[in-house]
């Protein structure tokens, strides 16, 4: 039936607020946080959320009426209250699948979360999650190898890998940086990886680096007798650099290289996760300045939402915290995007923070990176937490060992294949973590001396953005 | 103390991936993770190959992947059986996960000189 035009402002709620809405499967649907500002009906804010982030303007124009808006429009259909929370609530908005474009990450943020995030009437606005609808995810490329693949590259079985970030980040030169790469590879690390600030400075170009490093990788392998890589860092200022770097990669043999897809941005990081199929990469992605958009618990966008734009854009492993170490993140909203990151069905558990059913069809699944200031006297807990299909990453925890960084890794593998064989056995392994460690440290004096030197480092801070529960 | 005498060498190992970090299994230690193998609905898949191809992707299979074999006794006697045929080979013990088709578990059981 078609409309008439009448020109003004009319409420977004008598547009865009559809509380009999059934959505649809292959509908994109989001979670958003609202707090509105003072006075402005719920029903109000939730639909202008809608309108904003879909296909509406402040004021009505002709030329809506070219088109069937009802087909395109963003929809509100529920409103819940945020537990334990007065002034916040949550929107729950469906998306019709043609507003996005196939395979576009790119797309679908900045339609979602763009231009709405400023909008006056919202005091703060968060995405807490997003379900994709498998029509969806099937236009995406995901990972471009996933756990499988990965394990048979790296000829790694029945337990988390093992790295470690090189230190200092930033003022080695080439020769320097490789000596460092190799005795952690000598000492039984899987990975070593470039720190995200670590590009191509003045104190040691890119091309110096991945030379030093590929020399490092293949006599450490020699001598172990052991697949090992590093994460070769091609975070570059263009995507043509980007590409080149990646290119001499692959030319050098190396098996992996590393990207970070924030500060990258999602359509260099798709691009370069492509190439990275089509040249038999494996892809490590970091997530410098996501806790600027994540870690404000109303507003901003949550991380398990950029943990699920990853695994559609691509990356076969992505940093995740380590709920024990330095950084920020608690230990059932870890569990829950870790799940997003590897499952190939993922239920709605609100326990865990996941607000939707996510099925996730063939997409291939993504290793969760542990990694930042951990140590041996967290391996137990990591092991419990993030299970065989993680990469436990010690920085600090390597190089900080009185004898240095080949017996720091050694101390780490022997307390990591301790932990996991204790499990295997059937042992509580986070009861029991003192027992098993200090067992394994009388057949190892390099995991002795370590326990000895950390015994008393832990990070006790209380969680800033912790899950919406009733206090 | 003299920077000399509380500074270890390490010395580098050649080791065989997972547990390689560790002492030799006992009898009872293998036991228990092959039966953890059975008890996460992997078959147990024995493979063998000379030491000096170790790093090769591919080792020989022993007989075929013991699909839905649950019995600790037979894994363990297929084990010794393939340890005497290939006295001098390394033997390792395998979880195959068909779900995943990836392996679950792996370790060496046997190693070759």
């Amino acid at each position: 039936m078609s409309k008439k035009y009448d020109a003004g402002v009319k409420e977004y709620r008598d547009t865009y607020w559809t509380p009999d809405y059934v959505p649809l499967d292959t509908d994109l649907l989001a979670c958003f946080k609202c707090t509105g500002q003072e006075g402005v009906p719920k029903e109000e804010v939730a639909a202008a959320v809608a309108a904003e982030s879909s296909t509406g303007t402040w004021s009505t124009v002709w030329s809506e009426l070219l088109t069937d808006l009802d087909f395109y429009k963003g929809r509100c259909y529920r409103i819940e209250d945020v537990p334990g929370d007065k002034e916040a609530f949550y929107a729950f908005i469906a998306y019709p699948l043609d507003l996005f474009e196939e395979g576009s990450i790119t797309n679908v943020l900045t339609s979602l979360v763009g231009n709405v995030f400023g909008f006056k009437a919202l005091r703060h606005l968060r995405l807490e999650d997003l379900r994709f609808p498998i029509a969806f995810i099937k236009t995406c490329y995901g990972p471009p190898n996933g756990i499988q693949v990965e394990r048979d590259r790296m000829n790694k079985y029945g337990r988390p890998l093992l790295g470690c970030t090189i230190k200092p980040k930033l003022g080695l030169s080439g020769k320097n940086y490789g000596r460092v790469v190799y005795e952690c590879l000598r000492g039984g690390l899987d990975f070593t990886k470039d720190d995200e600030n670590i590009n191509s400075q003045p104190f040691q170009r890119w091309q110096n680096r991945f030379e030093f490093v590929a020399d490092a990788i293949k006599l450490s392998e020699q001598e172990t007798g052991e697949r090992k890589g590093h994460y070769l860092n091609v975070t570059a200022n263009t995507p043509e650099e980007m590409y080149e770097r990646a290119e001499f990669a692959k030319e050098l043999g190396m098996p992996i290289v590393m990207h970070d897809f924030i500060t990258g941005g999602f359509t260099a990081n798709t691009g370069l996760s492509k190439w990275c199929r089509k040249n038999g990469m494996l892809l490590h992605i970091h997530r410098a300045m996501h806790a600027v958009i994540d870690r404000h618990p109303k507003h901003g966008i949550h991380f398990r939402v950029l943990a699920k734009c990853l695994r559609l854009s691509g990356g076969d492993q992505l940093h995740t915290g380590t709920v024990v170490g330095k950084l920020e993140g608690d230990r059932q909203t870890t569990l829950g995007y870790i799940d997003q990151l590897r499952e190939s069905f993922v239920p709605e558990d609100r326990s865990r923070g996941n607000f939707f059913d996510q099925d996730w069809g063939s997409m291939p699944g993504v290793f969760a990176v542990a990694s930042g200031g951990i140590h041996v006297w967290h391996m137990p807990a990591l092991v419990a937490i993030f299970g065989d299909d993680s990469v436990l990453q010690f920085g600090g925890g390597t190089h900080g060992h009185p004898w240095g960084s080949a017996a720091g890794a050694a101390a780490n593998r022997v307390a990591l294949e301790a932990c996991v064989k204790a499990r295997n056995a059937g042992r509580e392994i986070e009861k029991e973590s003192r027992d098993i460690l200090m067992e394994a440290g009388k057949h190892s004096p390099e995991l002795a001396i370590a326990l000895e030197t950390w015994k008393e480092i832990k990070f006790e801070f209380d969680t800033v953005d912790k899950l919406d529960v009733q206090n | 103390m003299p920077f000399q005498s509380t500074v270890g060498d390490y010395k580098t190992v050649a080791t065989l991936e997972t547990f390689g970090f560790l002492p030799p299994m006992t009898q009872d230690e293998i036991y228990d993770q092959i039966a953890y193998i059975i008890a996460q609905g992997w078959s147990p898949l024995i493979e063998h190959v000379h030491p000096s191809n170790s790093m090769a992707t591919y080792w020989s299979y022993w007989k075929l992947p013991f699909f839905g074999e649950k019995d600790l006794n037979v894994v363990v006697s297929e084990l010794e059986a393939c340890h005497r045929a290939y006295p001098d080979h390394h033997v390792r013990m395998v979880g195959y996960d068909a779900y995943t088709q990836s392996q679950g578990a792996c370790f060496v059981v046997f190693e070759g000189r």
